[in-house]
This record gives C-alpha cells, sequence and structure tokens, in this order.
C-alpha cells in the first residue's frame, strides 16, 4: 500500500507506526534524552516516540521545540519519520535540521493509518508504504 | 517550487552541506507557508542568540555549520552585555556559555550586534526584501520603514543569510499587507509621549490580534511609531500596522483605506495602563534607544544623579557613534548597555518593581522577569529614578 502526500523533509526511513490525534510541542512535551512523551493529559503521555513513524495532527507551542527534535536526533531518540496533516514552521525546521523524513497532506486522514505496523516514509518522494 | 538553476546546485549538495541543508529548509518552509520562489535580501536578523532559549542542542546545531552569510546578518539581543557582562553580575558559566553562542554565529560570518534595532546601523529602505526575526523590529521594518519582511523563526532567518534569500509569501507580498482592521482613538490629543504611543499598541494590540490596523488621527513620530509597534508585537501578534498619511504605504494610490473592522480605543483605558507604584530599578530601551532618544535621555541627566537602578538599552554601534550623550549618562550613575535588554537579560530579574517607558516592556517584563512593571514616561522614568 502507498498513499501520497507531500514531501517536507527529504529522505527516507521506517519504523514502527504511532499515531496520535493530539498535537504536540516538542518544548516540555517530549523529554530530549528518552524521547519519550512528558506532556501532562498527551494522548501519548509516557510512550516513547524514538525510532517510530511518528503522526500526529501538526506542532504546537515554541519555536524552541525545533532544537529539541534536533536534541532527540543527536540522542538517537528521535522518530524515525514524521507524518502530519499539515506542516507547520516549527515541526518542518526541527525536522529539517535533524535530517528526520517528514511528510504532510496524505490522500488518507491519520486514523487510516495501520498504527503498529512497518511502514516506510520517503520525504522526497512524498509517500507513506506500507504491506497491506 | 521554482527555483534558480544555482539554488538547485545548492539544494542537490554542490555548495556544501551547511548550505544544502539551509537550502532544503527555505523551500521546506516555502512549502509550507505556499510560496512559489524564493526572492533574494538585503539583511537578516537571527533570533535564537541568547543561550537561554537555544540551550546546548541549540548551540551544537550551530557550531556544526559551515558557511557565511551572504547579505548583511545581525543577531537578537543576548542575556548580557558582551563586555561588561561582569558589572551587570551575570554569573560566569551563564556568560561563558552565551559567549560560545555568540562565537558561533560569528563563525558564520554574523556581525556581533545583538539588538532589536538594526535600522540604526545600516540603512534598510523602503520596498526592500528582509528575513528579520525580533518581533518589534519586523513591525518597524515594515511599517515605518515600509520594508518587507515576515517575522522568521531563528533557524529561517540564518538560513535566509547564509542563502541570501527567503521564500516569497506573506508580507513580502503587496495584496497581503493591505489593512483588515480600523483603529481609531476617542481623544488622540492626550497622545504625547513614546510612553502614551506604547501604552496605546499596548491596549490596542490585545484586541487587533493578529490582523494589520489602519490607524487614523494620530501622528506619531518615528519613536512613538516604534514604540506604538514594539508593544503591538508584544501584545499582540502584529507584524505590520498603518497610520493615515504618515506611515508610508498609506500614501499608495493603492492601499485600501476602506477596512471591514474598526476598533474603538478609549484614552481613558490607556490611562489606566501607567500608575504611580513604588519602583527597585528603572530601564529605558525597549526597543533599544534611537539616537535621538539617547541624545534626549543625556540632556534630561545633566546634573542629576541617580538613586536607583537606571539600565539604559542600545545597540552597540549607536552606542559607539554617541560617547557624549553615553558619559553624560553614565555620569549620573546610570549604566548603557549594549547587545541586551531589560526583556531578555537576567540581570534585572532580582528586581520586583521595574519602571520602564515601554509598552512592549511592560507586556514583558511580569512573565520574563518575574516581576511588577509600571510604565511612565522618558521623563518620568528619569524623575523615578533620581529622586
Amino acid at each position: 500500500m502507498i498513499v501520497k502526500g507531500r514531501g517536507i523533509a527529504k529522505g527516507s526511513a521506517s519504523g514502527k507506526m504511532l499515531v496520535s490525534d493530539a498535537p504536540l510541542s516538542f518544548l516540555s512535551g517530549v523529554d530530549p534524552e528518552s524521547g519519550v512523551i512528558i506532556e501532562k493529559g498527551h494522548p501519548l503521555e509516557g510512550r516513547s516516540i524514538a525510532g517510530t513513524v511518528f503522526a500526529f495532527p501538526y506542532g504546537k507551542g515554541s519555536t524552541v521545540g525545533s532544537y529539541v527534535m534536533y536534541a532527540l536526533s543527536r540522542n538517537e531518540k528521535a522518530p524515525a519519520a514524521i507524518i502530519n496533516i499539515e506542516a507547520e514552521p516549527i515541526i518542518a525546521t526541527g525536522a529539517i535540521i535533524s535530517g528526520i523524513p517528514m511528510v504532510d497532506h496524505l490522500e488518507v486522514g491519520l486514523s487510516d493509518l495501520p498504527e503498529g505496523a512497518e511502514v516506510t516514509v520517503d520525504g522526497d518522494e512524498g509517500t507513506v508504504a506500507w504491506e497491506a | 517550487m521554482q527555483l534558480e538553476p544555482e539554488d538547485e546546485q545548492i539544494l542537490n549538495g554542490e555548495y556544501g552541506e551547511t548550505r544544502q541543508k539551509m537550502m532544503e529548509l527555505l523551500v521546506g518552509l516555502g512549502k509550507v507557508f505556499g510560496a512559489d520562489e524564493l526572492i533574494p535580501i538585503t539583511s537578516a536578523q537571527v533570533s535564537g542568540a541568547s543561550y537561554k532559549t537555544i540551550g546546548k542542542w541549540g548551540l551544537e546545531w550551530l557550531r556544526k555549520m559551515d558557511a557565511k552569510v551572504v547579505v548583511p546578518t545581525v543577531l537578537n539581543p543576548i542575556g548580557m552585555d558582551r563586555l561588561r557582562w561582569k558589572e551587570m553580575e551575570i554569573p560566569e558559566d551563564f556568560a561563558a556559555k552565551q559567549k560560545e553562542v555568540v562565537e558561533a554565529y560569528e563563525h558564520l560570518g554574523i556581525e556581533l550586534e545583538c539588538t532589536c534595532t538594526p535600522y540604526y546601523l545600516s540603512i534598510t529602505q523602503f520596498g526592500e526584501h528582509l528575513a528579520w526575526a525580533e518581533s518589534s523590529a519586523v513591525c518597524y521594518a515594515n511599517s515605518v520603514i515600509g520594508a518587507r519582511t515576515n517575522r522568521e523563526g531563528g533557524p529561517a532567518a540564518l538560513a535566509a543569510g547564509i542563502i541570501g534569500k527567503t521564500p516569497f509569501y506573506g508580507l513580502h507580498i503587496f495584496k497581503n499587507r493591505q489593512p483588515d482592521v480600523g483603529v481609531v482613538i476617542d481623544d488622540p490629543s492626550d497622545l504625547k509621549d513614546a510612553a502614551d504611543f506604547g501604552a496605546l499598541g499596548y491596549v490596542a494590540g490585545k484586541s487587533i490580534g493578529n490582523r494589520i490596523p489602519f490607524f487614523t488621527g494620530i501622528r506619531p513620530n518615528r519613536d512613538q511609531l516604534k514604540a506604538m509597534g514594539a508593544a503591538m508585537a508584544a501584545s499582540g501578534a502584529v507584524a505590520l500596522f498603518h497610520v493615515d498619511t504618515i506611515t508610508p504605504e498609506t500614501r499608495f494610490p493603492a492601499f485600501k483605506k476602506d477596512v471591514p473592522d474598526t476598533i474603538e480605543v478609549s484614552m481613558a483605558e490607556v490611562r489606566e495602563v501607567f500608575s504611580a507604584m513604588d519602583v527597585d530599578a528603572v530601564a529605558v530601551g525597549c526597543p533599544h534607544l534611537s539616537p535621538e532618544e539617547l541624545e534626549t535621555l543625556s540632556s534630561m541627566l545633566i546634573g542629576k544623579t541617580v538613586t536607583k537602578p537606571f539600565f539604559v538599552f542600545a545597540a552597540r554601534g549607536v552606542i559607539a557613534d554617541h560617547p557624549q550623550a553615553v558619559s553624560a549618562i553614565e555620569r549620573s550613575g546610570a549604566k548603557v548597555y549594549a547587545d541586551t535588554c531589560v526583556v531578555v537579560s537576567p540581570a534585572l530579574d532580582r528586581y520586583d518593581r521595574i519602571m520602564v517607558n515601554s509598552g512592549k516592556a511592560l507586556a514583558y517584563v511580569p512573565t520574563m522577569c518575574g516581576a511588577v512593571a509600571r510604565i511612565g514616561t522618558l521623563e518620568e522614568c528619569v524623575t523615578v529614578a533620581t529622586s
């Protein structure tokens, strides 16, 4: 199964699909040392996003969040790839400076993505692929 | 996005990894904002200059970069005066980290000017495209000068400085610069000092939000426009405002004066912002003082001695060009610091009640310094500091 979208940050990577329907602030929302979501009340609070293909609607909060994404990648705790409904500058900047492939504007909704399955994101082509 | 052949080569890595990454960032953000092309800029101003904001990972990211900016690029204010930080009682460890950040930017060819008023240092002209990051500088450049810039994030402004271009969207496009809300003031004759206009901006910005306001019935000068815009950028998210017959774009035949919505601001509300509270310290220069403001302050302080800590902030270049005014101010016991300001410096954290002459500082001092703020005119600030 291949779904099309728009490439925001280049590169290709695979990981286990993790889907959240809540927006996320990386600053004070994700622990840069462990990759665990620490935002109080976030649906994925306590879960790690390290190595996952992490899908969420869009980023929120401080622009310093971009540097937190860079910190995650230096600590090898960043998501393998990111999928957003609508890219905004904080996540786009963080993904690009950290070399995390990222796509948005998928032709399917986030709930149509296969939670837990092995998924490949291609940021150059703007596609998401998995074995259906 | 449509790219020039050379930009394609940069994107393909032919001009090194740093430029490739920076081009990738401009193209990526261009997609986010729906830009079709990149346009050349004449200068950049980079935020994320304080170690407090970018932290160790931001510093490490900067250190890995290897390219030089191709247009004049300056920094946002940092947490201390680069030379007089000891006098400001900045902790050694903070100063050391701050120096490392500044050095990393210097390595990229950035001028060591850390200011929210880059327009006093190099001439910025009507119609020029810029990539500036600090909210009051963006507001002044767009509104008072008629240059064109979006409010950039730190990495995006740095990328624009290194590539010399920025994505063409938002306030770079003339049709996006038309006003969408009118602002009228019931008793504008009461607006006299820059602090009055700062207080007006502080009040009006809350209802304006991120819209583009069109003011009628007021005639602020440049320093007053600066104070008003800075306050609206802080209490709202104003990046461009127009004042009828005063700011340059309102004189264009294509300028649309018929706005869909109008806000009324009462001077009673503006006056309420002023108080007579006792304070522990006084700070002026938010945004950094203009040469005229520096001269005015020095003449007000002649023969006087401060009895409370009095902080004065201005761009290093402006300070260097006005040595007599600066020494006159410092003879009173006031301190004139460069590179930093009341909002970003930890030096002000030790005071509980701070008097300012700025609507922007009034908006930020409570959260950034954890202090109560009182606004007054420049003259009132001098009176309070010397009585």
